[in-house]
């Protein structure tokens, strides 16, 4: 039974308790709603609560844990000789994985019919070929434990779902019949709801919770696992970044250093670009502009913030590199030979550079305009022109904003993937020309992840470990950013 | 000013005079003037930027949706149908009749060219194949003219639109020189012409060789769902959490622990919460691989933060007064808050999600890590279940793909995509401002 029918079902055993709820309780209450403790759709909400809480959370936690328990399980009939050399428990399993949800298509689409899926096949060959004609993706001939594995795995999905299902049925009927039975007048049927209601709005809450719980689980348990597979002393302190793409060789250098430099100096190009332009843009808004040049430029700048990377990224790869490359390039405006490719630390900087400088005017400007203006004004009564007073009263005052406005704009530029993949290139390098193409932590998560590689090898977890990098990073530089900000702001408020 | 103290007292005052300004005064008002050239300067470039950003996506995006077609009005006969039927080459017969088509319709407009099959195969492709299918399904329009809309090769395609040239293209199988001849001919002749191309907005991803084929609608559809996916789970949980955190909330450790989540969570690099969907949700849950659902969900965590912040101001905008006025009237606090402050605070929440909406569907790098890429896009779903779980791409991913791609054709169609993407994200901006113009309230 597909899940969608057991979600309706559900919430149709919630609707009827919702009508039975408010009607007895009305007619126990002789059909006059001021009897009642509470208005009468309170009674008919606590019946459906009382229904749908404990049902959907049954079947939530029930499709959280049935994968798991039937993977041990399966994976005990698996013995150790189908293991092959230099494979492991875990891809084997996913073979099966794959193997079972292959049998599962190929009978839905009617390729295979149920008896030969449930059977134990005579010849491995033949079921290979059936699965393959029915367009299921199956590598080479499956091996006895394999398929038997994986309709094992198939049998106790389809029981593990039907149970799930009856205990699911069960559990709101019960609700129905506990929560009808409390449908009396004198019942504090709107204080049993709310309650029920403030336990949901706590639980959206920590939903914020959970989502960093389950970044840093899923980093951890990866980074953990990868530096089981590769020495940690290489991964710190090896200046090479060059993974063998043979799969399990051993041969990989995977040194974060090279990426570490190439993020950093591809942001701070980025920096170089986006400071100046962002401050000065932010002081003539704040103190030179009239109302109306304000109200026509902030808006327009702010544009190029709500632009996606990937559109930025475009521009780098396909406007802006062969544009560097025609002024910087062989036979280029000035006659040198610096750049040789369109794909260069200068390219990627400068354009997230331009991504970025939104990004400083506005939070600049928020803090120029917090300055009080009596500060100004005692400048100005001193006889110090506007510039003087903006060098030597309002900038320093606003410095420590600043700087976080500066700090968080460094943390965009070290977490951007879109631009640098598509314009700063894919060699790792430790080098100081910028000209050069180099390559980034996030780029290299990208690349490492989106290929076919399976997740047990080190060249895939690495990428992990680059995610943990990156995740510590920028989260430290949001710390000090927002600690910055926090103690500026009680100054003046 | 430290400048004055400096100036000894001994030395006597120059007289100075209000009219005239002395070296000092013009060095500094030069230096206020040449200040205020900065800030005006830094702004010109900020904007300039965006000009260039503009022009080059308009410039190099609008040929993405032309495509060159030749128009010929072809009539085949009964006879010529029976006859090429019979033969073992079939296409090539209709090739024959159709070649002939086009000479006669060549030799009409008064302009003589010789052309082999070859040259045609190279500039259309295999015309008999696409004719003959035609009338096999339509027998009823055999012997009637009927008009043919064949779209070119990519080279001849790029050849109009000045991508090829004849200076920069090589002879080869795919086109030759001389062909071009027959292209210019056909071009002056009026038959071969440019037209609007559907198929880039309808179709779906090709393969790597066939630029001219690619469309964007399946990803167009894959975004859908997804925004489907993200709507329905962010805006409920967003503003349940934000009415929580602003409406209940006790000051204490585990408030403080969700403040700090969220604020930390914004600024989490998109990448990394593909990572997270990877492990968790693929990984870990096995939901299908490049799913809109899974792409769904890992957007819905992203913009969270961003409704939750957004939602938060609009019910703190919301005077006291209101709930006062609520609670003195003997409604619980619950009552309140559900029916008079949230639906005073809708307009800023939808505001808040619909721009929460748009950053989502213009995010790339986290789709890429859950196989969300583009050549995934091959097709439209079945149905409405199958559009949530059935493996597709996303607008941007697809960019990416073709921008990743060797061949320069797809270049154009990248460009094109992002016009169509901005213009699902412009649209989205003006709702959003047009809702707060129109309901936003001032207290």
């Amino acid at each position: 039974m597909p899940l969608a029918w057991l979600v309706i079902i559900v919430l149709a055993i919630a609707t009827a308790g919702y009508v039975v709820g408010r009607s007895r309780a009305l007619s126990a209450a002789g059909g006059n709603a001021r009897g009642l403790h509470s208005l009468p759709v309170y009674y008919g909400a606590n019946v459906a609560l009382k229904i749908i809480v404990p049902a959907f959370g049954i079947m939530i936690l029930w499709l959280l844990a049935q994968p798991w328990v039937i993977e041990r399980s399966v994976a005990t009939i698996i013995p150790d000789s189908a293991v092959a050399e230099g494979s492991n428990r875990g891809l084997v399993m996913a073979e099966v994985r794959r193997t079972a949800s292959g049998i599962v298509n190929a009978v839905a689409s009617g390729e295979m019919s149920r008896d030969v899926a449930e059977e134990q096949p005579g010849d491995l060959e033949e079921f290979t070929q059936r699965l393959k004609d029915a367009g299921q993706v199956v590598t080479s001939t499956l091996s006895a434990p394999v398929v038997a594995a994986a309709q094992r795995y198939n049998v106790l999905s389809a029981t593990g779902a039907l149970y799930m299902a009856g205990l699911v049925v069960l559990a709101s009927l019960a609700g129905l019949v506990f929560g009808i039975s409390e449908s009396r007048p004198d019942f504090r049927a709107r204080n049993v709801v709310e309650q029920g209601v403030r336990a949901l709005l706590i639980g959206a809450a920590s939903i914020a919770i959970l989502t960093t719980l389950g970044i840093v689980l899923s980093l951890v348990f990866n980074t953990i696992e990868f530096f089981r597979l590769y020495p940690a002393s290489h991964y710190f302190f090896s200046l090479e970044w060059a993974p063998s793409f043979s799969g399990r060789g051993g041969s990989s250098e995977l040194g974060v250093l090279p990426l570490l430099w190439g993020t950093f100096y591809i942001s701070i190009v980025a920096l170089i670009v986006a400071v100046p332009i962002g401050l000065f843009a932010a002081i003539y808004l704040s103190e030179y502009a009239s109302h109306r040049t304000r109200a026509f430029a902030k808006p327009l700048l702010e544009v190029l913030a709500g632009i996606p990377t990937i559109v930025y990224g475009l521009f780098a790869l396909l406007t802006v590199g062969p544009l560097l490359v025609s002024v910087f390039g062989d036979g280029g405006l000035l006659g040198v030979d610096w750049q040789g490719g369109g794909r260069a630390v200068i390219t990627a900087g400068g354009v997230m550079g331009i991504m970025l400088i939104p990004f400083v005017s506005s939070l600049s400007d928020d803090i120029i305009n917090a300055v009080p203006q009596a500060m100004r004004d005692g400048s100005y009564g001193l006889g110090a022109t506007k510039s003087e007073t903006i060098r030597q009263v309002v900038l320093p005052a606003a410095l420590p904003g600043i700087v976080g406005a500066v700090l968080l704009a460094a943390s965009r530029a070290i977490g951007e993937t879109m631009i640098v993949v598509l314009g700063a290139g894919a060699a790792a390098r430790l080098s100081l020309n910028p000209f050069e193409a180099m390559t980034t932590v996030t780029a290299k998560i990208v690349s490492q992840l989106t290929g076919d590689s399976d997740f047990a090898s080190p060249e895939a977890l690495v990428a992990f470990a680059l995610g943990m990098t990156l995740f510590i990073l920028t989260l430290g530089l949001n710390v000090v950013a927002l600690y910055i900000v926090r103690t500026y702001r009680e100054q003046y408020d | 000013m430290t400048d004055t103290l400096s100036q000894t007292p001994d030395a006597p005052r120059k007289s100075a005079s209000l009219h005239t300004q002395d070296a000092r005064t013009k060095k500094r008002n030069a230096a206020e003037a040449r200040f205020k050239f900065y800030g005006l300067t830094a702004i010109a470039i900020g904007l300039f930027f965006l000009v260039v950003l503009a022009v080059s996506i308009v410039r190099s995006g609008l040929p993405a949706f032309t495509q060159a077609v030749v128009n010929v009005e072809f009539t085949l006969t009964k006879e010529q149908f029976d006859d090429a039927e019979s033969q073992l080459f079939k296409t090539k017969a209709y090739s024959g009749f159709f070649n002939a088509a086009l000479v006669e319709r060549l030799e009409a407009s008064g302009i003589e060219t010789e052309f082999d099959e070859k040259a045609v195969e190279r500039i259309l492709g295999k015309t008999g194949g696409t004719i003959r299918e035609y009338f096999r399904e339509n027998q009823g329009e055999l012997g009637s003219p009927v008009a043919f809309s064949l779209a070119t090769s990519s080279r001849v395609d790029g050849y109009l639109k000045g991508r090829v040239t004849r200076e920069n293209m090589e002879d080869s199988r795919f086109l030759q020189r001389a062909d071009l001849d027959l292209v210019d001919d056909l071009q002056a002749a009026g038959i071969l012409k440019q037209a609007f191309n559907w198929n880039f907005i309808t179709g779906a991803d090709s393969g790597v060789d066939n630029p001219g084929g690619a469309g964007i609608g399946a990803s167009v559809v894959g975004s859908f769902f997804m925004m489907l996916v993200v709507l329905f789970l962010s805006l409920p949980i967003g503003v349940a959490a934000s009415i929580y955190l602003e409406e209940f909330a006790p000051q204490n450790r585990f408030t403080d622990l969700i403040e700090v989540n969220i604020s930390n969570l914004a600024a989490v690099p998109s990448i990394v919460f593909g990572i997270l969907g990877l492990a968790v949700f693929i990984q870990f849950m096995h939901l299908p691989q490049s799913a809109p659902l899974v792409g769904g969900l890992v957007l819905t965590l992203m913009t969270l933060p961003t409704i939750i912040i957004s939602t938060r101001a609009s019910l703190k905008a919301v005077p006291p007064s209101i709930r006062d006025a609520a609670l003195g009237l003997g409604a619980s606090k619950m009552q309140a808050v559900f029916h008079h402050v949230l639906p005073l605070a809708m307009p800023g929440i939808l505001t808040g999600t619909i721009i929460g909406l748009a950053q989502a569907l213009g995010e790339t790098a986290p789709l890429l890590l859950i196989g969300m890429v583009g050549f995934v896009a091959r097709g439209y779903p079945d149905g409405f279940v199958a559009g949530f779980t059935e493996p597709n791409s996303a607008m941007p991913a697809q960019i990416y793909t073709w921008a990743a791609r060797a061949d320069v054709g797809f270049y154009e169609k990248a460009w094109g995509g992002i016009i169509v993407l901005l213009l699902f994200l412009l649209t989205m901006n003006i709702i959003a401002i047009i809702l707060r113009r129109r309901f936003e309230r001032r207290w």
